[in-house]
């Protein structure tokens, strides 16, 4: 690779995508805080489940010693990840508790109570990774149970594997981190440049990759000046770094794709189908230290920022730690504090306990207080103003997606390609009638989903019911059969037999019964002995009876 | 808790529908003093009955409806619905023509649609067709442009006519009002006289109708204001004043003797109210930016050819509402593409 094609902005054409916001960005909050080794909590609470695919399994038992970072449940299937103890102590308990997510569930977790020795298991480095086939370096990368870090958390060594009939043309290193207050990226980036670079080129060898490129926002120069600086001392590394311009949501996957190269993610694709696979840049540090340090991802670095914290700071934390310790490192929370999300202002969720703990994809505890919300006006009918389609970075019409959406007319919000959107909020940002349209959208995405699911119940219901009536039917007609063959050889049996005999044994069972009845007649008790006054007495009703008897007789 | 927001994103921006509104009315304030210094007290009158009667007939319907009054009030919009239809109508005009007028219009166009957001129809202008077409003679009357009036009429004087119709003694309607340049225009054109004999009467000045082109200055003044506040895109005055004036040029070049040409259609009548005030109604108009172009291309050719040879004096609120009817078609046909769909990639 040539000189010429070493990193510069100067000579790397961008593209747009459409829409888009400028923000306050609030990152001088937190920016300038070198990260911080977090306080190691008692205990820590890690729930299976903290990436995209299926839940990890337990391979630990209540009561098990575990290092630092020892396997506790490994993937269940391919589409999952691993899970480590991030620090020595005993397994305490696997039980469902409350995770950070949106509706306040829960999930089964395994809880560690630390013993504060912090001792690791023995760690496999492997420092001639050039020498590593892709595939074993995914292993490696599987195996430490490495998930995008940028918020996603989809398994990173399944995009890691590009398949073998497919060329990797582009990997792009997202370093945008285009959403207000969060710096983690940005510290990360100045702080630790070497085990970003390193990562990268990790990637780049598992990929195949022809360009690898490094996609930062003008917003941090320091950041960006690490990366230039490191590649330079570095020399003969085939990296790019490319400023692009501050526009919320430049981070987003697909929108950073199209700035960096024109090309667009067909909808419902992955990037691989236009041959570019895009990492994090905090995944690319993770994979750097999986492989050349043997460091499971146990730890990630979170920005605690916002004015409703007394000092917000960076910390490197260990997954599983509970956000009060955070918050409190951070020197507590303010009085006013109004909102606690996980996660940017525009697309993080509200945390509904502050006692739950940092997963592998919680880059942000952000404390708000009241007038860093924005103008919060009262909730109007939409002037149709149009506004969110021209912010829109997908190109959609928020306005006909709401009014579908709103009428539940579920057909048409899927005409208006309700699936493309990245629920990235700009549209609601900017709404004069104050409209939740996000919220509008995840409705109607959930109801879809669940049509969906209720129409395969249904489905597979009436398949069950069909069989059901279909056996019934066959039932039926084999009992039928059954029967008439019974008949049939009952018919022949009878045909066969002497009907002169069976007559004869009707007689004579008759006699018999004749026999017995004769036997046993007696003349009941209170007629015996009677004077003869009492016998004339019942002659005389005997007659009035035949009388009336014969009279009935006449009349009828 | 401070907000209402339980799901991303929790922060908004500055925009919100009260203060668009606020922003529109503030861009008419040029117009408005200009007509009150050309055109005498009339606009304050009408103003002032017609805002009191928008607001009147919303809060009753509100109520009916059992939607929350004071809330909805808040939004300005029935406000800059009179503040809209006080300007087009004649400032000499009966009180009841404006309450009719702003009634029908809040009423009819507006909430028996369901409101803000709801109306198909712009509704200043359906308000104004209304009176046009069934009070012709009212609507046709204009003041006098002060200066080349006879006489003039007080504050009080003005209250008066417009409450009883009675002028001072010794004043007579012909001294304080007057055709409009379109209308006479149009008036003479069907009598066979050439363009250039009929400008020569006193009531048309340099570019349209004398005073109107001060008035239609004034409101582009405000237009250019909102489209540096960025109320409003450039697409609706742009296609609309651009195909008015080119129709106009066109036809001008063939017959300069009978068809007026470009500046004299963008300085007269209601062409600038028009193009920044009334086909920009996000509500009745096209949504897309694409979509707002065509739908002000359609304004303004409708407009020309209702002006050049319809049997009405001024096509904008006609041509609107047409168009009105064509934005859902418009915002069809105009859909952007989707980022991923349809594209080589």
């Amino acid at each position: 690779m040539s000189r010429a094609a070493l990193s510069n902005s100067a000579t790397q054409k961008l593209w747009r995508f459409h829409g888009g916001l400028h923000l306050p960005d609030q990152k001088s909050l937190s920016c300038e805080q070198s990260i911080e080794q977090a306080i190691l909590p008692k205990r820590l609470v890690l729930p299976l489940q903290q990436h995209i695919g299926a839940a990890a399994k337990p391979i630990v038992k209540i009561g098990d010693h575990v290092c630092k970072g020892q396997m506790i449940a490994q993937p269940d299937g391919y589409v999952s990840a691993a899970l480590h103890a991030p620090s020595s102590g005993t397994v305490a308990a696997i039980a469902e508790l409350p995770i950070p997510h949106p509706s306040g569930l829960k999930a089964t977790c395994i809880v560690i109570d630390t013993d504060g020795e912090d001792r690791w298991i023995e760690r496999q480095t492997h420092g001639n990774w050039a020498s590593i086939n892709p595939s074993e370096l995914r292993n490696i990368i599987r195996d430490a149970g490495i998930v995008g870090l940028g918020g996603a958390g989809f398994p990173s060594f399944i995009k890691l594997n590009p398949g073998a009939r497919t060329e990797v043309d582009t990997l792009i290193l997202n370093a945008a981190e285009c959403e207000p207050y969060i710096t983690c990226d940005d510290r990360l980036i100045r702080e630790r440049v070497t085990e970003v670079i390193a990562g990268a080129r990790i990637m780049r060898h598992a990929l195949h990759a022809r360009r690898t490129v490094i996609g930062i926002e003008d917003n941090k120069p320091e950041a960006y000046a690490a990366l230039q600086a490191a590649l330079a001392r570095l020399k003969h590394v085939p990296i790019e770094v490319v400023q692009v311009p501050t526009l919320y949501p430049t981070g987003g996957e697909k929108q950073l794709i199209k700035i960096l190269t024109s090309k667009e993610v067909p909808s419902q694709g992955l990037p691989i189908d236009i041959n570019i696979v895009c990492h994090n840049v905090a995944t690319a540090a993770a994979v750097h230290r999986a492989v050349e340090l043997g460091e499971p991802l146990i730890s990630r670095i979170v920005t605690v920022t916002g004015h409703g914290v007394h000092t917000p700071r960076n910390l490197e934390t260990l997954i599983g730690t509970p956000i009060t310790d955070l918050l409190e490192q951070c020197g507590g929370t303010t009085k006013d504090l109004s909102r606690l999300l996980l996660g940017g202002p525009m697309m993080g969720v509200t945390l509904s306990d502050h006692n739950l703990p940092i997963t592998k994809t919680g880059n942000c505890v952000l404390a708000l207080t009241p007038n860093e919300f924005g103008p919060q006006g009262s909730v109007r009918n939409c002037i149709r103003c149009g506004e969110c389609a021209r912010v829109c970075p997908v190109s959609l019409l928020p306005q006909q997606m709401y009014w579908h959406a709103r009428a539940k007319d579920f057909d048409k919000v899927q005409d208006y390609h309700l699936f493309d959107c990245i629920e990235c909020g700009c549209c609601a940002y900017v709404c004069p009638s104050n409209l939740p349209l996000v919220q509008y959208y995840r409705f109607a995405k959930t109801a879809i989903w669940s049509q969906a699911r209720e129409k395969q119940k249904s489905e597979l219901a009436r398949d069950r019911h069909d069989f059901r009536i279909a056996r019934q039917e066959r039932e039926k007609a084999e009992r039928a059969a059954r029967l008439a063959k019974k008949k049939a050889a009952l018919e022949d049996k009878s045909a066969g037999t002497d009907d002169k005999a069976k007559k004869d044994a009707i007689k004579a069972a008759m006699e018999r019964a004749k026999v017995k009845r004769e036997a046993t007649k007696v003349a009941p008790k209170n007629t015996d002995n009677l004077s003869a006054d009492q016998q004339r007495q019942i002659d005389e009703a005997n007659a009035r009876r035949a009388a009336a008897e014969q009279d009935g007789e006449k009349k009828s | 808790m401070s907000n209402h927001v339980t799901s991303s994103p929790f922060i908004h921006g500055a925009a919100n529908v009260t203060r668009t509104m606020q922003l529109v009315a503030y861009a008419l304030l040029p117009a408005i003093l200009g007509s009150l210094w050309l055109f005498g007290w009339g606009i304050l009158i009408n103003l002032i009955l017609a805002i009191s009667t928008a607001l009147l007939a919303e809060a009753a319907v509100l109520a009916m409806r059992h939607r929350p009054v004071l809330i909805t009030l808040q939004d300005g919009s029935a406000i800059l619905t009179a503040m809209l239809l006080a300007i087009s109508l004649p400032p000499l005009a009966p009180w009841w023509l404006i309450v009719i007028g702003t009634a029908f219009a809040i009423i009819f166009a507006k909430q028996l649609y369901g409101g803000l957001g709801f109306n198909p129809f712009n509704p200043a202008m359906a308000g104004y067709v209304l009176l046009l077409i069934s009070f012709p003679q009212e609507m046709t009357s204009w003041a006098a442009p002060t200066i080349l009036r006879s006489a003039d009429l007080s504050l009080w004087q003005t209250l008066q006519y417009s409450l009883t119709s009675q002028l001072p003694v010794g004043i007579t309607l012909d001294a304080i009002s007057s055709a409009t340049a379109l209308d006479t225009l149009q008036v003479q054109l069907g009598m066979g006289h050439v363009l250039s004999e009929i400008r020569s009467s006193p009531i048309f000045g340099q570019l349209g109708g004398y005073g109107w082109e001060v008035i239609n200055g004034l409101i582009l003044l405000g237009g250019l204001w909102l489209l540096r506040q960025r109320v409003i895109s450039w697409h609706v005055p742009v296609g609309m004043l651009g195909s008015l004036a080119l129709m106009a040029t066109l036809f001008h070049f063939v017959d300069p003797e009978y068809y007026a040409g470009p500046l004299f259609h963008l300085a007269s009548g209601g062409a600038m109210l028009g193009a920044f005030f009334i086909a920009t109604d996000p509500v009745s108009g096209a949504t897309s930016l694409r979509g707002q172009l065509v739908f002000g291309i359609g304004v303004g050719l409708l407009t020309f050819i209702i002006r050049t040879w319809g049997s009405f004096p001024d096509g904008i609120a006609f041509a609107v509402l047409l168009m009105n009817m064509a934005a859902p078609t418009i915002d069809y046909y105009t859909q952007p593409q989707v980022y991923g769909h349809n594209r080589r990639s």
